[in-house]
Parts: C-alpha cells; sequence; structure tokens
C-alpha cells in the first residue's frame, strides 16, 4: 500500500475535525493530484486502524463517514481537560428524541399521545439545536404540523452508523410486569 | 398508612441536588412543578408511580382523595403552569371516571366505546416502552461526554499572494472608462400633494368674504381625508389666533367659524 496515500488520508482526518465519507476523501485527494479508487482508501482506513492499535486512537464508521476519535478507554484521562462538564439530558428529552428516533417521521403531537404530557417547544427547539432533529415535512392533517426525524448528526453524536444500531423497542410488558395489577388499579382507584 | 409511604417515596435528585422538604400531606412537593416535567416526566409518570408504588397502602384511599390531592396540586400549579395544570386535571377526571365506572353495575356491551381503564393501561404500557428505551439510549456512549474525537492543528497553509502591481495610466485609463459609461440610472422622486395651510387660510378668507359664516365641516373638502381636516382645523385656529375669525361651538359638534373682519369693516 502506498504510504503517501495512507498518510494523506490520514491528514485529511485529522485536518478535517468531522466525519468524512470515502467519496469526499477521494475528491480532496483527486484536487491534490492523488487518484486513487474508493477501495483503495477503505483499505487505507483499514491500514490506519491497524497502524492505531497500538495507540489511543482509533477510526470508527458512522453515519456521516469516518471519524478519528479517542478511544474510549481514554476518556477519563480527558475529562480533565475542561472545566466545564456537557451538559445533561434531562429525562423528558430522552424520552421525546427516544419516541422521535424509532416512530419518526412524527409531529409534536404524536409525542404527546405517548408521552401524555405536553411536549414544549423549548424541548423541540433544544432538539433541533443540537442537530439531533429535523423538520423532515409537514404532515397533511389540520394545521399543517411539522414533522420530525432524526439526523445523521444524532447517529454520529451516539457512535452509530444506522438508525438501527439503536437498541431495539420493547415488546410491550404485560400490565401486571410493569405493577398495573388488575386488582391493583382497582384498589388504587 | 398514606403518611408512611409518603415518607418511602424516593424523589429523584434535582439539578443533582436531593429533594428533601416533602410535604405530608402532598404527593409531590409544590415547588416540584417546575422540575416535574424534567424529572418526573409529568402526569403519565406519575401516574406510573402513584399505582406502582402505592398498589399496597392505597387500598382505603378513595379516589376523591387522589382528586382532592391533584387539585391541591394545581392550586400550587396554575399560577405558574397552566397547560400542567390541565394535564393533571385530566388526569384526575380519568381516575374520577375509571372509579365511578367501577362502582355502576357492570353492564355488557360489546360494541361499546372502550374502557377507559384498558386505554389508560394500553397508554402506559406504550409510554412505558419508550420510557425505558430512552433509559437505555441514555447511556449509549455519546460524543463529548464518554468519548471524544481526535483531530490536529492544521499547517500553516501559505497561499501565495500576487503583488498586485498597476500603473498611474492603467489607473486613469480604468477612471475614464467607468465616467463615460452610459448613465442608466435616472432618480425619480415621488412627491405626494401637499396639502398648505397658508393656502388654506386663503381659501376660507375667501369663503367668509361671501358670505359671514359657515360651519367647519362645510370648508373640508371630502377628497382631502384626514390630511384635510387637519389642515383646514390648523388654518382655522391660525385665523383665530390672528384675530379674523371667530369660532363658535354650540352643544352640537359642529364648529362654526364667524368673520370678524366683515364685522370691523
Amino acid at each position: 500500500m502506498n504510504i503517501k496515500l495512507i498518510n494523506a488520508v490520514e491528514a485529511l482526518l485529522f485536518g478535517a475535525g468531522r466525519p468524512l465519507r470515502i467519496s469526499e476523501i477521494r475528491s480532496f485527494l483527486e484536487l491534490d493530484g492523488l487518484v486513487a479508487e474508493l477501495s483503495d482508501i477503505k483499505k487505507c482506513l483499514n491500514e490506519l486502524e491497524s497502524r492505531y492499535k497500538e495507540s489511543s486512537l482509533e477510526i470508527s464508521e458512522i453515519a456521516s463517514g469516518y471519524r478519528l476519535q479517542i478511544k474510549q478507554e481514554f476518556s477519563p484521562t480527558l475529562t480533565h481537560l475542561w472545566n466545564e462538564r456537557t451538559p445533561r439530558i434531562s429525562k423528558a428529552l430522552m424520552e421525546t428524541i427516544s419516541i422521535i428516533a424509532y416512530k419518526q417521521p412524527v409531529t409534536r403531537g404524536d409525542i404527546e399521545d405517548i408521552r401524555g404530557v405536553s411536549v414544549s417547544t423549548q424541548s423541540i427547539r433544544s432538539l433541533l439545536e443540537r442537530n439531533w432533529i429535523k423538520v423532515s415535512g409537514f404532515k397533511d392533517a389540520p394545521g399543517r404540523p411539522a414533522l420530525y426525524s432524526t439526523t445523521k448528526e444524532f447517529l454520529d453524536d451516539l457512535d452509530m452508523k444506522n438508525i438501527s444500531d439503536l437498541p431495539d423497542l420493547p415488546d410491550p410488558i404485560e400490565a401486571n410486569e410493569i405493577g398495573i395489577e388488575d386488582q391493583a388499579i382497582s384498589q388504587a382507584i | 398508612m398514606q403518611n408512611t409511604t409518603q415518607t418511602q417515596l424516593e424523589f429523584p435528585t434535582v439539578m443533582g441536588q436531593p429533594y428533601e422538604v416533602i410535604p405530608d400531606d402532598l404527593f409531590i412537593p409544590p415547588n416540584a412543578l417546575e422540575l416535574c416535567l424534567e424529572t418526573f416526566s409529568g402526569p403519565m409518570d406519575l401516574l406510573l408511580y402513584l399505582i406502582k408504588k402505592e398498589n399496597i397502602n392505597i387500598l382505603d384511599l378513595d379516589v376523591s382523595n387522589i382528586t382532592d390531592q391533584y387539585i391541591e396540586y394545581i392550586n400550587f400549579m396554575d399560577v405558574l403552569q397552566f397547560e400542567l395544570a390541565a394535564e393533571y386535571l385530566v388526569m384526575a377526571a380519568t381516575l374520577a371516571e375509571i372509579k365511578s365506572r367501577m362502582m355502576l353495575p357492570q353492564e355488557v356491551h360489546e360494541d361499546e366505546e372502550e374502557d377507559p381503564k384498558s386505554a389508560l393501561i394500553k397508554r402506559l404500557q406504550e409510554y412505558q416502552r419508550y420510557k425505558s428505551v430512552s433509559e437505555k439510549i441514555a447511556v449509549l456512549p455519546r460524543v463529548d461526554r464518554d468519548f471524544f474525537t481526535a483531530s490536529a492543528k492544521l499547517p500553516e497553509i501559505n497561499i501565495e499572494k500576487k503583488d498586485f502591481q498597476i500603473t498611474k495610466e492603467e489607473l486613469v485609463a480604468i477612471y475614464q472608462e467607468i465616467r463615460s459609461r452610459p448613465d442608466l440610472k435616472i432618480n425619480h422622486q415621488i412627491d405626494f400633494e401637499e396639502l398648505s395651510t397658508q393656502e388654506r387660510i386663503q381659501i376660507i378668507l375667501g369663503i367668509l368674504s361671501r358670505r359671514n359664516i359657515i360651519s367647519f365641516s362645510k370648508t373640508l373638502r371630502k377628497s382631502e381625508g384626514r390630511h384635510g381636516v387637519v389642515v383646514t382645523f390648523l388654518a382655522s385656529l391660525e385665523l383665530a389666533k390672528d384675530g379674523h375669525v371667530e369660532l363658535i361651538q354650540n352643544k352640537t359638534d359642529e364648529i362654526f367659524l364667524k368673520s370678524k373682519i366683515g364685522a370691523t369693516s
């Protein structure tokens, strides 16, 4: 394998600071006069991966392409680099994004139907600002409500390639398993 | 019985701090309202909680007791968050409906609308699925929290800057060329007809030289609109100030302009 090509791919990944697709890598190389097949670039990536085996780096294939990452085992070492902790995501927001992820595209009303509470504009906005969701259309219903879908960035941020990499949605649990025994409910009310 | 369960309730920590002040007669501390959506995830959650945790001790707790507590809660909330208060109200009403259905003799009608109890259970089950999966997603490795991306500082990128060379003659030639371009732009000024107070004074004086008195409204021209009214009014005031006319207003709204010049001359 051409060492120059491997290094050029590595340089691009390091320099981009964002995920790159193989096709993107190819066109960048081409602009620099390096002609390579997609399969060659894939080989370069594999080569780099084995090169990194002994290091703290890894190459991750995610929704938006390939990204250089620091192996997760080093995360505890890194956290002290920053004073600020990344903001926690509330339970409510996690539920909202989960419903969007599994049932997309959904309207705000669909989410509300499942969660049983109104979904605040703020929580939708915060997911939009995070680029985890996008408006993918408008439902053909009164008021033409916006339909929300998850983005590639959502998958990127969770180190996933496809939406199917999400954990399986559990089957509906029997009423008595979640503690809703018929008798209990009668007694409860 | 009720109180013992109250103290056993585990309230999630709020913004990293444990919630300590829990009133004995409330299911939820009233000041948890704002955080309710975040930590309790709202009434569905709360209801689950109630049903799950209270199923043993709630035996002698009747629905009115629950609704009372809900209403009490609503009283705390309605000042702050109406939407949420409404949610709880629906919940309380649903519970009341279920209870009343259970107390009435059972009549079996196949095609009757869905039993609210089973509908409620269905919703709770559906919600439970997403709730539990959201907990799994929450612990998935997340960028900048559990793992970090790698990048490197870019090297100095030298882009050759070509010297900008131009002669005096070229500069002059370019300037002359620009000057000689045909002027394709013309300015238009759009005026709107101005109504002059001075002119109006003359008009009013003209009218008053023919007849001694005229009502204000008669001096107006409909086409001049509101602007005309203002100008005419200003003109009248001007004339009155200078002593040329007398402004008279009777009990009606109408103002009359009476010439003083005619009286003196």
